[in-house]
């Protein structure tokens, strides 16, 4: 049972804050409750406190929007949060998306499609294109284009307001991660997640990786969903600096010998400095 | 075996034209789905929504106006609905809006795409002075226009008597009755849509457009001589002198030629 504990205790925490905050939103619309209202690309949190997706307000501003004030402190506030804990734990911690992917990851090991055929047929840079593109469009067509096809705004304000066809794109993204490319979506195309990763590169959390403890077991390589940032694992104690990582933490429940923790980036940085 | 010998800028350049014509695909796709959801123009926002073009801008698609409405009027554009996704409108003829006095789906709007200032007169908010669209009279199936006594139309309007009045004329067919004849006023109708919702026909007679696709124009051209007002339109008009050249033939050789009549 500890095991088992010491084993999914993240994942465990991230199931739950993921689908709290799903709930919160959805008792907004069905109960009225003002804990947490709106969706995640602009809220208000006790009727006072406004968050706002600054993806969204960048795709505003290549459009041409004029930003509001209450707006921009949403933006400000989020943009904070996550620049102080790490830019991608909005994607394993907060996304809906992340259930799909990670169920299709899941089912991805177990099939053993990776022993079939391991070549990646795309680049992880690909979502920094999609990520520029999404602002050329937004530019061109005085529209946030993301925002209109915006697979997690359609689950998302799907599970608060009402999913239509947006059914269809779950399954679509979780054929496309099972069976055509590894992590595919939120690995390879997502341009929040890409637009987080920059963010995320000066966050002050990190996973530390320390060497003398490794086994090279490679079980972290294994489950984790950016598994180049984890390059590393067994050759030199180094923290993960790369906003790729989604903090998720899964490398550091399944490492059985206590290689890889989480640390605060300064701490960290001392001690491979030796300072 | 000979191994075959690729440089890495070969494969450099390759890449590089891989990602280009990925993107251009992609961005093709992408903003041809785009232009097709953002073209359907029959869309009825909220009250206080700014001009279409700067609302599909702005809107960042929060729901914070459908929460805050109470009669769950307003609906948010699902995938498959063929809107703008996420956007916000409603369908007067399943629910219109009813006119809040205090309008709580303005002011929650977080970005301004619902606009307070646009509602508001002598610094209250004014539900009256919305503009969400405009109530037209199908006067072919309207029943009223028949002969036959409805005012549902009409005793539905929260503006009674003001956006949609009624209009008395005498039926030559009996010789002893009246038609009674709604006729919406443009100035003051908000398009709240509660006479489309009233209406008694089996698909609504009366029905709300947005006011863009709902109206025309005259232009300065044509002026309302019995209206002094009427002439204050000419102010910012234009003047556009058109020259036409006289023809140096002779009338006659004009039905001559062979040119086509028309």
């Amino acid at each position: 049972m500890a095991t088992l504990w010491n084993n999914y205790r993240y994942l465990f925490f991230r199931r739950f804050t993921q689908i709290s905050i799903l709930v919160l939103y959805f008792s907004a619309n069905a109960w009225g409750w003002s804990i947490l209202k709106g969706n995640l690309s602009s809220s208000l949190v006790l009727n006072t406190v406004p968050l706002s997706d600054p993806y969204a307000a960048l795709q505003m501003l290549a459009a041409g929007a004029i930003l509001s004030i209450d707006l921009l402190i949403g933006v400000f506030i989020v943009a904070i949060f996550y620049l102080l804990i790490g830019g991608r734990v909005f994607c394993s911690w907060v996304c809906p998306v992340n259930i799909v992917t990670d169920a299709a990851a899941l089912l991805r090991r177990k099939l053993g499609v990776d022993d079939i055929s391991r070549r990646q047929p795309a680049s992880r840079n690909m979502r920094y294109w999609v990520l520029a593109l999404s602002l050329i469009i937004s530019a061109a067509m005085g529209i946030t284009a993301f925002e209109f096809i915006s697979p997690i705004s359609m689950l998302h304000r799907g599970i608060v307001f009402g999913l239509g066809f947006g059914w269809a794109a779950m399954l679509i993204i979780f054929l496309f991660d099972l069976f055509v490319l590894k992590n595919g979506w939120c690995g390879h195309v997502c341009p929040l997640g890409g637009f987080y990763s920059l963010l995320g590169n000066f966050s002050l959390i990190r996973v530390s990786h320390s060497e003398e403890n490794c086994t090279l077991c490679m079980k972290c390589k294994t489950v984790c969903p950016e598994h180049q940032v984890l390059h590393m694992v067994g050759k030199e104690s180094l923290s993960v600096l790369s906003g790729e990582c989604t903090n998720c933490a899964r490398c550091i429940e399944v490492c059985d010998d206590d290689a890889l923790n989480f640390s605060i980036r300064k701490l960290a940085k001392n001690k491979t400095t030796g300072e | 075996m000979k191994t075959e010998l690729v440089s890495d800028r070969r494969k450099f350049i390759l890449n590089i034209a891989r990602s280009a014509g990925i993107t251009a695909l992609g961005g093709f796709i992408w903003s041809a789905y785009v232009d097709e959801v953002t073209a359907s123009q029959l869309l009825l926002r909220p009250p206080g929504a700014i001009k279409e073009d700067d609302f599909l801008k702005t809107c960042i698609k929060c729901g914070l106006c459908v929460l805050a409405c109470p009669y769950d009027t307003l609906l948010l554009a699902k995938p498959g609905d063929n809107k703008p996704l996420g956007t916000p409108y409603f369908i007067p003829r399943d629910i219109p809006c009813y006119m809040c006095t205090d309008i709580p789906c303005v002011p929650v709007c977080p970005t301004g795409a619902l606009d307070e200032s646009s509602v508001t007169t002598d610094a209250k908010l004014d539900i009256n002075v919305a503009d969400m669209g405009l109530a037209i009279i199908d006067s072919e199936s309207c029943i009223a226009f028949w002969g036959i006594q409805c005012d549902a139309c009409y005793r539905a309007c929260p503006l009674l008597g003001e956006a949609i009045s009624i209009k008395y004329e005498k039926n030559e067919r009996t010789g002893k009755h009246a038609f009674m004849k709604p006729v919406v006023h443009a100035n003051i109708c908000t398009g709240c849509g509660l006479c489309e919702r009233a209406c008694v026909t089996e698909k609504a007679s009366i029905f709300i457009l947005p006011r863009e696709v709902a109206q025309g124009k005259a232009g300065d051209y044509y002026i309302k001589g019995w209206d002094k007002d009427d002439e204050k339109r000419l102010e910012n008009a234009m003047e556009i002198k058109t020259k036409t050249e006289i023809s140096k033939e002779s009338a006659i050789d004009s039905l001559n030629s062979k040119e086509e009549l028309y």
